[in-house]
C-alpha cells in the first residue's frame, strides 16, 4: 500500500519557486490586493491576542478601533500572573520532551531509513509497507491502547508518557529513506571495496553528507513534539501540573482563568514566539515538509 | 531463521546490521503502532474500564451500540457536517491563492510565509485566540457591530441553531430533520477557524503543483487566443487533478479526526453541536470510563479514514 505521500512523481520539487504564468497589469494589481488582504487575516489573531496580553482585563473588553491592536495602558500583569503560576516549568518541559524527540527521532529515523533504504535482509520491504501503512491513523484512534500500555509500563504521569512513545516515527524513517536513496551509491561502495564495516561506512561517509536531511527532521521533531496535544492531554492527568507542556497548560488554565483573556493571550504568545522564530529561521525546510508529509500525527 | 548456506559473509554482514540498524525504531512502533492497533481490535469486543478489575467479552455489543445510543449519530452528522463544509472551502481558496501567488507579484515570499505560519502553529493556541475573538465582547462581534452587520444571539460558540435551518426559518421552513439543519453556529464558528489555518497549507502545496506544469502549454494557449479564466479552467485544473485529490483526501482526513479544538473551544457543547467523532472516542473512554465502547467509535472512525483514501486511489487509477 502506498502512503499518503505526493512523491517526486506526483510533485516536482520546490526548490526555488519562480513566478509563472502572464496576466495583465490590472489583474496584477487585483492579485496583490487580495494577497495583501488575506493576509491581513491571517495576522489580526495573533496580533489581537499580542495586543490583549499587554492589557488589563477590563481593558481587554472594552474595545474600541484604538485599542483593537494596541493596549490603552500596556502593562505586563498578564505575564507577571502567568509566570507566578507554572509557566516557567511548564516551558522547560516543553523544550525537554521537544529535545528528547529531536534525539531519538533522529538516531532511531536516521538507522532505521538508512537500512531500508540501503541493506538487503528479509522481511525488509514488508516492514516497510506495514510501517507506511499506518501513517494515516490519527493518534486519537490509538489513544486508548497506548494509555493501557503505558499504565502497565508505569509510564503515565511521568516524562516517559510525553517521550517514549514518540522516540521513532514512520515519517520520519520514510524521509530519511528518501534521503539516503538520493546520495550516489559510489562512495560508500569504494569505501566496501576498502573492507570499512556497514557501521563505519555509515559514520564516516553517510552521516557528514546527511546533515540538511537531519536538519529537516530535526525541525518536523520539534514542530510535532512543541504542538503535540492530545497524548500529553490524556497521559498527564490533571493534576501533574510541574508535567504540563505548554498546550496542556493552556489548555487546563483555560478553565481556571476563562474570562481572563489577558493571562490566556500570554500563554498563547509564550508558546507561539519559539515556534515563530524557528520558523522564521527555518521557513523552507517546513514548507518543502508539507510536500512531503502525508500526515501530521 | 533458517541457516542458507549460499549467503554469503556480506550478504550475512548485511542482513545482521540491517536488523540491528531497524531494531530501535521497530522496538518503539512496534510497542506504541503495531500492538496498540491489536490490541484495539480485541478491547472492542470487551466492556472495558479502569476503575474495574472484570472485563466482560461483550462480542459485538460495542458495536451494535453505535446505531443504538444517540451520541455516535450526533458526533458523526456533526463530522461529516464539518468535513463537507470545511473540505470545498479550504480548497477552493487554497488554489485560489495558489494561482495568485504563482503570478509576478511583489512580496510572495512574504505572503506564502504568512499564510502558512497557522498550519504550523499550535491548535491550542490557535484555538484559544479563536474562543476569546469568539465572545460576545470579542474581536469578531466589535468589527461586525461597526460594519453594520448582524452578531449571532446566543453568540458565536454558544449557540446551537442550525445554520440551515436559521436561514429557511424566514420561508416558514420549521423542524428540519436534524442532519438538514446544518452544523449549529457554534460547529460553524469552528469550521471557521480550521480553514483559517489550513488555507496556507493547501496554498503551498499547490503552489508546488503550478510551479511544475509545463509554461508551454500556457504559451500555445495564449497564442490561441485563451483568456486566464478559460487557462485556469481548461489547463490549471485539469492538470493539477492529481493534486487536489491529494489535498481533499488530507482535508478529509485531517476533518475527520478533530479534536484539539473540540477539547479547548467547546467539549461537544451546546447541546452536542460540536460533538465530533474524535472527541466521541475520548469522552466515552476517559470520561465515561467506557474504553470497550469507545475502541469501536475509533474503529469505526478510522474505517472512515481507510474508506476515504481507498475512494481516492480508486479514482484516481481509473482516472489514469
Amino acid at each position: 500500500m502506498d502512503p499518503l505521500v505526493l512523491t517526486e512523481s506526483t510533485i516536482p520539487d520546490l526548490k526555488e519557486s519562480r513566478p509563472r504564468g502572464r496576466v495583465s497589469q490590472a489583474l496584477l494589481i487585483v492579485g496583490f490586493i487580495v494577497l495583501v488582504i488575506v493576509a491581513l487575516i491571517m495576522f489580526v489573531p495573533f496580533l489581537f491576542s499580542l495586543a490583549t496580553s499587554f492589557k488589563t482585563p477590563p481593558d481587554a473588553t472594552k474595545l474600541t478601533f484604538r485599542t483593537m491592536f494596541w493596549p490603552p495602558a500596556p502593562t505586563l500583569d498578564a505575564y507577571r500572573t502567568a509566570f507566578d503560576s507554572n509557566i516557567g516549568r511548564w516551558f522547560l518541559n516543553s523544550a525537554l520532551v521537544a529535545v528528547v524527540w529531536i534525539v531519538g527521532r533522529i538516531a532511531m529515523d536516521t538507522l532505521a531509513g538508512y537500512a531500508f533504504a540501503r541493506m538487503h535482509f528479509p522481511g525488509r520491504d514488508l516492514i516497510f509497507t506495514l510501517m507506511l501503512a499506518t501513517m494515516m491513523i490519527p493518534g486519537i484512534v490509538l489513544i486508548i491502547p497506548r494509555f493501557i500500555l503505558l499504565q502497565h509500563l508505569h509510564l503515565l504521569n511521568t516524562y516517559g508518557a510525553l517521550t517514549v512513545p514518540f522516540l521513532a516515527d514512520v515519517f520520519g524513517i520514510f524521509l530519511m529513506k528518501q534521503f539516503f536513496e538520493s546520495i550516489p551509491l559510489d562512495l560508500e561502495e569504494a569505501a566496501r571495496i576498502d573492507g570499512a564495516s556497514r557501521y563505519q561506512i555509515f559514520r564516516t561517509i553517510v552521516l557528514p553528507n546527511t546533515i540538511p536531511a537531519l536538519s529537516a527532521l530535526a525541525i518536523f521533531s520539534f514542530q510535532g513534539s512543541w504542538n503535540n496535544f492530545v497524548e500529553p492531554v490524556i497521559f498527564i492527568s490533571g493534576g501533574n501540573t510541574n508535567l504540563y507542556t505548554l498546550p496542556v497548560g493552556l489548555a487546563n488554565f483555560k478553565s481556571l482563568y476563562l474570562t481572563n483573556w489577558p493571562v490566556l493571550m500570554a500563554i498563547a504568545v509564550i508558546t507561539t514566539v519559539p515556534m515563530a522564530l524557528f520558523f522564521l529561521v527555518f521557513q523552507r525546510y517546513f514548507i518543502s515538509g508539507n510536500l512531503v508529509s502525508g500526515i501530521k500525527g | 531463521m533458517a541457516f542458507r548456506k549460499t549467503t554469503s559473509p556480506t550478504a550475512r554482514e548485511d542482513m545482521i546490521s540491517g536488523y540491528l540498524f531497524i531494531a530501535p525504531a521497530l522496538i518503539v512502533l512496534t510497542l506504541f503502532v503495531f500492538w496498540p492497533i491489536v490490541q484495539i481490535i480485541w478491547l472492542s469486543f470487551h466492556e472495558w474500564s479502569v476503575i474495574t478489575p472484570e472485563k466482560p467479552w461483550v462480542g459485538l455489543e460495542n458495536y451494535r451500540n453505535l446505531t443504538k445510543t444517540r451520541d455516535f449519530p450526533i458526533a458523526l452528522r456533526n463530522t461529516v457536517w464539518l468535513s463537507v463544509g470545511v473540505v470545498p472551502i479550504q480548497t477552493l481558496i487554497g488554489l485560489f491563492l495558489a494561482v495568485i501567488a504563482n503570478q509576478k507579484i511583489r512580496g510572495r515570499g512574504f505572503f506564502r510565509m504568512a499564510f502558512y505560519f497557522p498550519s504550523i502553529s499550535s491548535t491550542v493556541v490557535i484555538s484559544v485566540i479563536f474562543l476569546w475573538m469568539y465572545q460576545q465582547n470579542g474581536l469578531i462581534n466589535f468589527i461586525l457591530r461597526k460594519v453594520g452587520l448582524p452578531t449571532p444571539m446566543p453568540p458565536w460558540m454558544s449557540n446551537p441553531n442550525g445554520v440551515i435551518a436559521m436561514a429557511l426559518k424566514p420561508l416558514g421552513v420549521d423542524h428540519l430533520n436534524p442532519w438538514l439543519a446544518g452544523p449549529s453556529v457554534a460547529l460553524l464558528s469552528i469550521m471557521m477557524m480550521i480553514i483559517w489555518t489550513s488555507v496556507g497549507g493547501t496554498m503551498v502545496i499547490f503552489l508546488a503543483g503550478l510551479q511544475g506544469l509545463s509554461q508551454d502549454v500556457y504559451e500555445a494557449a495564449a497564442l490561441d487566443g485563451a483568456t486566464a479564466t478559460q487557462q485556469f479552467w481548461q489547463i490549471t485544473v485539469p492538470l493539477l487533478k492529481p493534486i487536489i485529490f491529494f489535498v481533499v483526501t488530507l482535508g478529509l482526513i485531517g476533518t475527520f479526526q478533530v479534536f484539539d479544538q473540540i477539547f479547548v473551544m467547546s467539549q461537544g457543547a451546546p447541546a452536542k453541536t460540536t460533538l465530533t467523532l474524535g472527541y466521541l472516542v475520548y469522552q466515552e473512554g476517559f470520561t465515561n470510563f467506557a474504553m470497550g465502547y469507545a475502541s469501536a467509535i475509533a474503529i469505526a472512525l478510522f474505517l472512515i479514514i481507510l474508506a476515504i483514501y481507498f475512494v481516492q486511489r480508486s479514482v484516481l487509477r481509473t482516472d489514469q
